[in-house]
């Protein structure tokens, strides 16, 4: 940690070399440091949107969480609005900062109403003078991410998966948050759902001017909603820049794959980019290869790769990438 | 209209062998039925989706029928049935001292000579007893100590473990690691052993006497309260622990503390209500122990104080003369089997409604 790290004025939230270490048993008495997260630094402007893309188990979900401290981190700077987030200060900045769950299906009390679901941040922050007001409050949250008012005295098992995840979003709009972590809020849904769900995330940040750290798996959605997209592998930041130009010039040997496999509705464009396979498997958080973490899977692999981590360096445009050869 | 598009009259015929589904077969939905879609189904909340799986379910319907007809029986027969469990029988103001080992429905001599005389006597349903008092009345106290102890016992059991349990399960890591290890050394230690230790040692230290119910029911039980309070919660903290750490897990509780909930907020709106069926469920199911714990324990004589009766004494004062009164020791162990089946039984059923997915 960095004591006398100075967080920019202009962001609403900064990360500064986050770490996640989970000690995790390998023997009957041996602890191993499981590395989800790994040193990772981005910065988001209000009103902004952020996208962190990688493949499942890459450290995504850590991210939020450590940020939002359902963790604690190993280490790293964490700053909200100019200030520190530690233990200490997170209970003034939970009204401000949410978080939209992966998965709709275990995110939701089975036991609650809808009703007491979406208000119980309200409950927590008091931010109603009666039971009225609450109501109204709900019903409110409720229209505004298209759920059918009628239904708020509902159990949550009576629900379709997207429905269940637009009760997530109106729970995380319910304080008037200025930052919202959305952790794969789409990626349970089907594809036409997913679409209405993204558009009324961009709807909302119109509306209401929150920004959002985006996190999931499929950039074709992350670009579309993002300004700038983070691209992660096995707990390191690989690459970030603005959405287009990471779209359009892709550097890292990982982005050019992932961005490969992005299925194009134009056969044109589909036809002109070749499929880039990674061969072999993630390797195991638990036994990182030596120096770049994607050297065992990158055909531009050198000797330096195995020695040194890349770090991120700025190639122009704040276009970062952490790579020996490109 | 967009629809004349797929007028399944107007495409072309179906090659008979193609295996492309023909459209003609199906019929077009009514607007009625495309609105049903609409509709969600009836809401029902968790309580009354469970009960109604418990009325489907005839052992636990025909438990709780008896188990209402036990205990309307201990609170209305004392009050109806003229005998009291401690005291000879009385005929017309004088001790009956022949009215010993009666069979059921009998009368003694003297009680024979005063309805003779035209006076009115309350039939013997189950005889009496070697000292001549209503059996009938016995038995019923002797269940209404039994259920009281088997009750009260559980509700030791379930405010310990519950309390124990979830300060383990929710704080975890080191506090659970201790709390557990406590758990398992008093696991280890032999009840039995703990519970005869235990009256002996408060039979010197306490004495309890006087009117008040402790003080009818003696140290023994005294002890085997206590017994259950030191003792038998551990099975009910390790199960509520088990519970809560899994229910930790779940997103939901992770986004009430994004939302700022705290501890305690955490632990009643949203894990122990996730949690609660299996608690009540294990505590019906603690009851039955608990009679039947108490039982053993007054048959080996460490049970009630006389003259208090129980089922367990009850059947211990029955050994002696099993060849000749046998329906004495009848009457109690009936009672015994009806009570611990129908908890038993009721406690199933509990289950398989309120939380299938712990079904065996
Ligand atoms: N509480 C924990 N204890 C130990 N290891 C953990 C814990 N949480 C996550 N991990 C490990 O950290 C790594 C990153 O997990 P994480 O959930 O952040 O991945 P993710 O990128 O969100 O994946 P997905 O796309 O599947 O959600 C994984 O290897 C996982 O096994
Ligand atoms: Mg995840």
């Amino acid at each position: 940690m960095d004591k006398n790290y100075v967080p920019d004025k202009e962001n609403l939230v900064e990360v500064n070399d986050l770490k996640m270490y989970f000690p995790v048993k390998t023997g009957l008495f041996t602890r191993t440091p499981l590395k989800a997260v790994d040193g990772v630094s981005f910065a988001i402007k209000p009103g902004e949107t952020l996208g962190l893309v990688g493949e499942s188990g890459c450290g995504k979900t850590t991210v939020g969480r450590a940020v939002i401290r359902l963790y604690t981190p190993t280490d790293g700077d964490l700053f909200f609005d100019g200030k520190r987030i530690d233990s200490q200060s997170i209970g003034s900045m939970r009204k401000d900062m949410q978080m939209v769950f992966q998965d709709p299906y275990s995110s939701l009390n089975p036991r609650m109403t809808v009703e007491d679901i979406i208000g119980e941040p309200l409950d927590v922050h008091k931010l109603y003078a009666n039971a009225k007001e609450r109501r109204e409050k709900v019903l409110h949250l409720m229209e505004l991410v298209g759920l059918n008012a009628e239904h708020a005295t509902r159990y949550v098992h009576e629900f379709s998966g997207g429905q269940r995840q637009r009760i997530g979003i109106a729970r995380a709009l319910a304080t008037n948050p200025r930052f919202i972590i959305c952790d794969e809020a789409v990626s349970a849904l089907d594809v036409s759902i997913q679409a209405q769900v993204i558009n009324m995330f961009e709807e909302l940040q119109e509306k209401l001017g929150v920004a959002y750290l985006f996190i999931a798996h499929d950039l074709l959605v992350v670009h579309h909603i993002s300004d700038r997209i983070a691209v992660m592998y096995l707990g390191r930041m690989v690459e970030t820049a603005d959405a287009d130009e990471l779209n359009n010039n892709p550097m890292h040997p990982y982005t050019q794959s992932l961005l490969s496999a992005v299925p194009y509705p134009d056969p044109e464009i589909a036809k002109s980019r070749k499929r880039i396979i990674l061969e072999g498997d993630v390797p195991s958080p638990l036994h990182m290869p030596s120096g770049c973490a994607f050297r065992t899977r990158c055909k531009y692999a050198t000797e330096q790769c195995a020695q040194e981590c890349p770090k991120l360096t700025d190639r122009g445009n704040g276009h970062l990438v952490a790579c020996w050869n490109k | 209209m967009a629809n004349e598009a797929y007028d399944v009259n107007k495409m072309p015929e179906k090659n008979p062998l193609s295996l492309q589904i023909d459209l003609k077969k199906f019929e077009k939905a009514t607007e009625d039925e495309k609105k049903q879609a609409d509709i969600m189904s009836e809401s029902t909340s968790f309580f009354r989706d469970g009960m109604k799986r418990l009325r489907r379910n005839p052992l636990a319907m025909m438990s709780i029928v008896v188990l209402v007809i036990i205990i309307a029986m201990i609170i209305v027969v004392p009050s109806v049935v003229p005998y009291s469990y401690s005291d000879i029988i009385t005929v017309n103001g004088k001790r009956d001292k022949t009215a010993t080992n009666m069979s059921p429905f009998t009368y003694s001599k003297l009680e024979q000579q005063y309805i003779d005389e035209g006076g009115k006597v309350f039939p013997h349903i189950m005889g009496t007893d070697e000292l001549g008092r209503d059996y009938f009345v016995r038995v019923i106290y002797g269940t209404r100590i039994s259920l009281v102890v088997g009750v009260f016992a559980s509700m030791i059991v379930l405010v310990i473990g519950v309390l124990y349990g979830s300060v383990a399960g929710y704080f975890g890591g080191k506090v659970d690691l201790i709390m557990m290890r406590i758990v398992d050394v008093i696991y280890s230690l032999p009840d039995l052993l703990m519970i005869i230790l235990l009256s002996v040692v408060l039979n010197e230290v306490i004495n309890v006497s006087g009117n008040s119910l402790l003080g009818r029911l003696g140290t023994n039980m005294i002890s085997l309260f206590l017994v259950f309070g030191l003792l038998y919660w551990v099975g009910m903290a390790r199960l509520v622990r088990g519970q809560i750490l899994t229910i930790k897990q779940n997103e939901y509780v992770l986004a009430a503390r994004v939302s700022g909930a705290g501890s305690g907020r955490i632990i009643r709106r949203h894990i122990l209500p996730n949690c609660i069926s299996v608690i009540i469920i294990s505590a019906a199911l603690q009851i039955p122990s608990a009679i039947f714990t108490e039982s053993f324990l007054s048959f080996i004589s460490l049970g009630v104080k006389a003259p208090m009766p129980s089922l367990g004494s009850l059947a211990n004062a029955a050994r002696s003369g099993v060849t000749t009164y046998t329906y004495k020791l009848i009457f109690p162990a009936v009672m015994i089997a009806l009570i611990t089946l129908a908890f038993n039984l009721l406690g199933d059923g509990l289950r398989d409604a309120f939380d299938p997915k712990l079904r065996r």
